[in-house]
């Protein structure tokens, strides 16, 4: 172990590529004799298919093939995450065909396949394909759907409910908990969809090699070893030793690349059937249908407190819209995800959440940037904050009122909460305390006094989050219903000159990983990180693996390094014991060396892995090579934490909001590179704060989206942030080696609620007493809320 | 089909060409030059950003005829083989990328702006990028990367 | 997205430019192409031949005469606001031309274009008309002078003819005491002006002897001069008692347009405000 890399901000080894146009990705990637895919997909939001011709496009000159929902609509792509009826039922699952045959279901829906000889022949052949519509009415909001009369969207699905769900303190209890409440704070809101619109978007690229009958698909995705297990058990049926999946350079994620989508498999039929390799690269116009959405939950929530301020109940109904198909995790999101996060920073004493999930004409919806967990964030945040100006007392000193003591997890217990959650560790006060020192606090408040003479009002807004991350311990999310497990692998071979090569499970796709990860190697094993590298997204060359999401890359994925390194080093122990004629109990190592315990005896690594791969005087009991692999499966979720703090300023005469200031306190215990960290917050803060004030699907009546696309749906822009303000705590995590958190997704939680929050603040100061502006806070939203 | 000639990087090339084929395909595709990205149909996300005679624009909403008899740079030709510009210099130093996908045409539209503005304000440099999107870094650190390129940053210890 | 198979020609002049079209009824004249080119990606707009006016050095010229300055239509957006004699003459352009697009578009997209496209929620269409521009015209008839106030005649409508092209802008030069301003609302995802507002004044001895002030964004039915406003303010000390009481009357008897960012009410309710903006910023006050 040295201590040269960890901790410091050590700059990016995978940069260069792309900062000179060189990464790869996988729209990048030509094959010879490659063929052109476009997918003719559903104009409307519900319609049986009457009629599908297909003779005048398979006609056109380069057309190779034309696949429909008749050939292949007997494939569909599975859920991966069970989840039950409140009354043990399992929840209602219908398939979702790689092409439908019989009805579309939302806008987008896949109705045919062209494969041609050029992109432009295959859109032009999609386009001279007739189907014969019959149009029938849309359902898009989760609440509506479950009304008797709604439009069905699956037969085999009555009230469109996929499966209701609760989970906390007997109802009852939390009834009487309420009924004895001083106080209600009680919030009716819509946390709004959103498209995730990672910048690269969706690229997969299918190949069959006739001679040694296997497959290779190139797919822009978080996780290859999981879209190979998933489209080989259970989509088509293919030898899993016989595909190969290759998840190559990603431009970016964030939960909406983790899904198994039916292009992959179309795709792959498609270069089987054509014997030739053939791309399907979405346009953003079909990410925007297509890619799976976050959040669109609809929530009627009520926090009861007694004349102390304490919280004594937390109630709360929601609809969670899943959308026309379940996505691969999409199940467990409203569920495990949010439900288990309800407890948040707070002693609450009786939580009751009443989950009622439901299939709609709407694109699925899925985990996005912190999935589940920035939903109860809010609903929290949103809750206290609002409490705290109903009744009169400051934000910051209700949250000190009711937040869960100091506890490190070593010498104290980790925190049972009322929602089956064990927090490992955790320091809220001092998140906070930190908070209000980098604002100023009094002197905010003085200034906003003075602002709310003017035509521009001032807001601070607050957020105190947990997140539970380093997804995830399987036995708990098998007694869940997850429907895999979610360890990591991590794979160290040293090669005989004394590289390292690691193959990781986790994939980067804008992390980081090649450097963070090389950072841990370099120090465990006291050698130059450019003797590190990192492999990734290929399972030809990594064994297994389960991916990247849930913030769990460094926490699972770094820590089955560790394994992996720990056993490097005890095996070199073994060997520099040979041949320093020694026990392997007298050997220590430190900084890259071998040493007699109490001699100037050593060997260097390099030495160990030489002798290792040339072991002509080994004796019988050591086997040659130094290359191990580990899974590393956590014994416990862990969990960040941080307090976000936005300012912001409303203009009075036309409802534009502008935020200020941001300040984001994060724990996101141990921190490998500072900088990688600090991007990450960042990111998030921008995804959080763009759905306050920005991002929104909206449908119209019809079930079309009306903001799909740029010019529509309002992405954050660099004008549309300040410099952001971060600081960091750290409570190391007690359970994983590297005592580290996560950070992918903090930022994006914590930061919503807090922006909507300083807007309803400034509107308390200018003597606009609302409860909530709805997300997006367009401008005419908030200045409708000044009207009242 | 229109035929057409192009100087891209220093080096001349003359294709015949569909009249439809946008120029950031036929960069892409024809030349194989697959650091400009399309990450939009609607000319918004700026991924797809190259010079074109010295200014930056937007490659998937020209026609590759439309620039026929120009000199093109992209990204792989910003500077000279072997060596980086200052700005790629700046997007390292300072994190300025994450997953990559739109770092080519933030660093094409950040040449631009300096070209221009040798010393851009923090304000100036966002209201330069507004027509370029990225997801992953808040912008945060692309604004100081500029900072940076533009020697307005004290360099980040290591 | 790919458009539907093109041709494409380069015009070498202006008299090529109106054969060719005069050729070819399906063609669509091309310049800066960064609202054709993106429709034809989206399918929603297919001609069956480009004819590129771009390059044609007779169309790209700013010039400043005794009476106006004359910008050719191929001029673009970056061409206009880095331009010394605009910079100095007419404010409202170089407020406008910088809020178009971004940088990248701006290099790109031509006046010409923009106003033959006439695109409701386009900026150039609101300051033409403030600034009492004259949009000069050719054809295989001979060219026409239309003033800005007829060449606008409705959603994505102007004045021109088939085979007429937009050859040049002539705006007059300003008076002692003139000045103008162009205020905008931005749609956050297009950047095009959910209410746009562009002003001219005369200001002589502190009182307002001339005022134009028009919109663009405000009504589907494209930019327009709002008469009220302007003969409200005419002959009245340039304070802001009086723009306030000019404004009140704004955007009144207008179709007003509406999306999901902006109701007709708030929308007209912008005008106002942003029309104060902009009055404010041209009296200096």
């Amino acid at each position: 172990m040295s201590n040269k890399f960890i901790g410091k901000s050590i700059k990016r080894v995978e940069d260069k590529r792309f900062i000179t146009g060189h990464g790869r990705y996988t729209d990048d990637i030509v094959l010879p004799g490659m063929t052109y895919a476009y997918i003719l997909r559903s104009p409307y939001a519900h319609a049986n298919i009457k009629s599908i011709d297909t003779s005048e496009a398979a006609a056109m000159k380069g057309v190779v093939t034309i696949m429909t929902g008749e050939e292949v609509g007997h494939y569909g792509v599975p859920c991966g995450w069970q989840v039950n009826f409140k009354n043990g039922d399992i929840m209602k699952e219908p398939p979702h065909p790689l092409l439908v045959k019989d009805k579309v279901r939302h806008v987008g829906d896949a109705v045919a396949l062209v494969v041609a000889e050029s992109r432009e022949i295959a859109q032009d052949a999609a386009e001279a394909i007739i189907v014969d519509y019959e149009v029938l009415p849309a359902v898009t909001d989760a609440s509506k759907a479950v009304e008797a009369g709604a439009p069905q969207v699956h037969d085999s699905v009555p009230n469109n409910i996929c499966f209701d769900w609760e989970i906390g303190n007997p109802k009852a209890e939390v009834d009487e908990a309420m009924a004895s409440a001083a106080h209600i704070t009680s919030l009716d809101f819509v946390n709004q969809r959103l498209s995730p619109n990672a910048m690269e978007p969706r690229s997969y690229i299918g190949h069959y090699d006739n001679v040694y009958d296997r497959y290779t698909l190139y797919t822009s995705t978080q996780n290859p070893h999981l879209i190979r297990l998933l489209m080989c058990a259970f989509v088509l049926g293919l030898p899993e030793h016989k595909v190969r999946v290759v998840g190559p350079d990603v431009g970016g994620g964030f939960g909406s690349k983790i899904y198994h989508y039916t292009e992959e498999a179309l795709v792959t039929l498609a270069a089987k059937k054509t014997g030739r390799p053939v791309k399907w690269t979405e346009t953003r116009s079909e990410a925007f249908l297509t890619d799976a959405h976050g959040r669109d939950h609809v929530t009627f929530a009520e926090m009861g407190f007694d004349t102390e301020g304490k919280i004594v109940g937390l109630r709360i109904k929601t609809f969670a819209n899943l959308g026309a198909y379940l996505s691969t995790f999409s199940t467990a999101v409203p569920t495990y995800l949010h439900g288990t996060l309800l407890q948040g920073l707070y002693t609450t004493p009786k939580i009751h959440l009443d989950m009622t999930c439901v299939f709609t004409n709407t694109t699925a919806v899925d985990a996005y940037r912190g999935a589940g967990r920035p939903e109860a964030t809010f609903l929290l945040e949103r809750l206290i904050d609002l409490a705290a100006l109903e009744m009169g007392i400051d934000p910051t000193e209700l949250r000190l009122k009711n937040f869960i003591a100091p506890f490190d997890g070593v010498t104290q217990p980790g925190y049972q909460t009322n929602v089956a959650l064990q927090y490992d560790s955790g320091n809220y006060h001092g998140v906070l305390a930190r908070g209000l020192e980098m604002l100023g606090y009094e002197d905010f408040r003085k200034e906003q006094a003075e602002a709310a003479k003017t035509n521009k009002l001032l807001g601070v807004g607050f957020s105190t989050y947990i997140e539970a991350c380093g997804i995830a311990p399987s036995a708990v999310v098998g007694s869940l219903g997850a429907r895999a497990g979610l360890f990591e692998v991590g794979q160290v071979r040293v090669q005989p000159t004394g590289s390292v090569s690691v193959f990781t499970g986790a994939h980067s796709h804008g992390q980081g990983h090649e450097t963070t990860f090389a950072q841990i190697v370099a120090d465990r094993l006291g050698i130059p990180m450019e003797n590190v590298e990192i492999h990734h997204g290929d399972t030809e060359s990594v064994a297994f693996g389960m991916g990247t999401y849930g913030s769990r890359s460094l926490a699972v994925g770094g820590s089955a390094i560790v394994k992996s390194l720990d056993k490097i080093i005890e095996k070199g122990a073994k060997i520099a014991a040979h041949k320093l004629e020694c026990s392997p109990d007298d050997i220590e190592f430190a900084d890259g060396k071998f040493t007699v315990k109490g001699t100037d005896k050593s060997l260097t690594f390099g030495d160990i892995a030489l002798t290792a791969y040339v072991p002509h005087v080994y004796p019988a009991n050591l086997e040659p090579g130094l290359d191990f692999s580990s899974f590393y499966d956590p014994t416990n979720f862990t969990y960040p934490f941080g307090c976000h703090i936005a300012v912001v300023e409303v203009d009075k005469e036309t409802g534009a909001t502008k935020v200020k200031r941001f300040i984001a306190v994060d724990d996101v215990g141990n921190v490998i590179n500072p900088m990688i960290v600090d991007g990450q917050i960042h990111g998030g803060l921008a995804q959080g704060i763009g759905q306050a004030l920005l991002e929104g699907i909206e449908f119209d009546s019809t079930g079309q989206i009306i903001n799909a696309s740029y010019m529509d749906y309002a992405m954050p822009r660099a004008d549309d942030f300040p410099m952001f303000e971060l600081d960091r705590q750290v409570t190391p995590c007690p359970h994983n080696p590297l005592g580290v958190k996560g950070a992918g997704e903090a930022g994006c939680i914590g930061s919503t609620p807090a922006v909507v929050n300083a807007v309803v603040d400034a509107l308390w100061s200018g003597g606009h007493k609302v409860k909530d502006v709805r997300m997006p806070m367009t401008p005419e939203r908030v200045w409708t809320a000044m009207q009242s | 089909m229109p035929k057409i000639s192009v100087t891209v990087n220093g080096t001349s090339y003359s294709h015949e060409v569909e009249g439809r084929l946008l120029l950031v395909h036929y960069l892409r595709d024809v030349l194989g030059l697959t650091g400009t990205h399309v990450g939009c149909d609607t000319s918004s996300c700026g991924a797809c950003t190259i010079h074109l005679d010295g200014k930056s624009v937007k490659s998937c909403s020209l026609l590759a005829a439309q620039a026929d008899g120009s000199s093109i740079t992209t990204i792989e030709g910003l500077a000279p083989e072997g060596e980086l510009h200052p700005l790629q210099v700046g997007f390292k130093e300072e994190h300025g990328l994450q997953c990559g996908f739109c770092t080519p045409g933030m660093i094409m539209c950040a040449a631009d702006l300096l070209e221009h503005n040798s010393t851009p304000s923090e304000q100036e440099i966002r209201e330069a990028l507004e027509g370029n999107i990225c997801r992953c870094t808040g912008y945060h650190n692309i604004v100081r990367a500029i900072q940076s390129a533009s020697g307005q940053l004290e360099t980040a210890a290591p | 997205m790919i458009p539907q198979a093109v041709d494409y020609k380069r015009a070498g002049s202006v008299s090529e430019a109106i054969s060719l079209l005069a050729e070819n009824p399906d063609a669509k004249i091309l310049a800066g192409g960064h609202s054709l080119i993106p429709a034809m990606k989206l399918r929603l707009n297919s001609p069956s031949l480009l004819i590129d006016i771009a390059r044609i050095a007779e169309l790209r010229f700013i010039t400043a005469g005794d009476g106006a300055v004359a910008i050719g239509a191929a001029s673009t957006h970056n061409d206009i606001i880095s331009n010394a004699d605009i910079q100095s003459r007419f404010l409202a352009m170089v407020e406008a031309g910088e809020l178009i697009g971004d940088t990248q578009v701006r290099n790109m997209g031509t006046l010409g274009g923009s106003i033959a496209h006439a695109d409701p929620s386009a900026d150039w269409p609101g300051v033409l008309l403030a600034l009492n521009a004259t949009v000069k015209v050719e054809g295989a008839g001979g060219t026409r002078e239309i003033a800005a106030a007829d060449f606008f005649t409705g959603f994505f409508s102007t004045a021109l003819e088939e085979g007429e092209i937009v050859t040049e802008i002539h705006i007059p030069n300003p008076v002692a005491g003139a000045n103008s301003s162009y205020q905008k609302f931005l749609q956050p995802a297009s950047r095009f002006a959910i209410v746009g507002c562009a002003v001219a004044v005369v200001i002589t001895d502190g009182v307002i002897s001339e005022a134009k002030v028009a919109f663009n964004g405000v009504s589907g039915e494209g930019a327009f001069l709002d008469e009220a406003v302007s003969t409200a303010l005419l002959g009245k000390a340039a304070t802001l008692e009086t723009i306030e009481a000019a404004v009140a009357g704004a955007a009144e008897g207008i179709d007003i347009n509406e999306d999901h960012y902006a109701s007709k009410v708030y929308r007209k309710h912008l005008a106002k405000v942003y029309a104060k903006r902009a009055l404010v910023a041209a009296c200096e006050l």
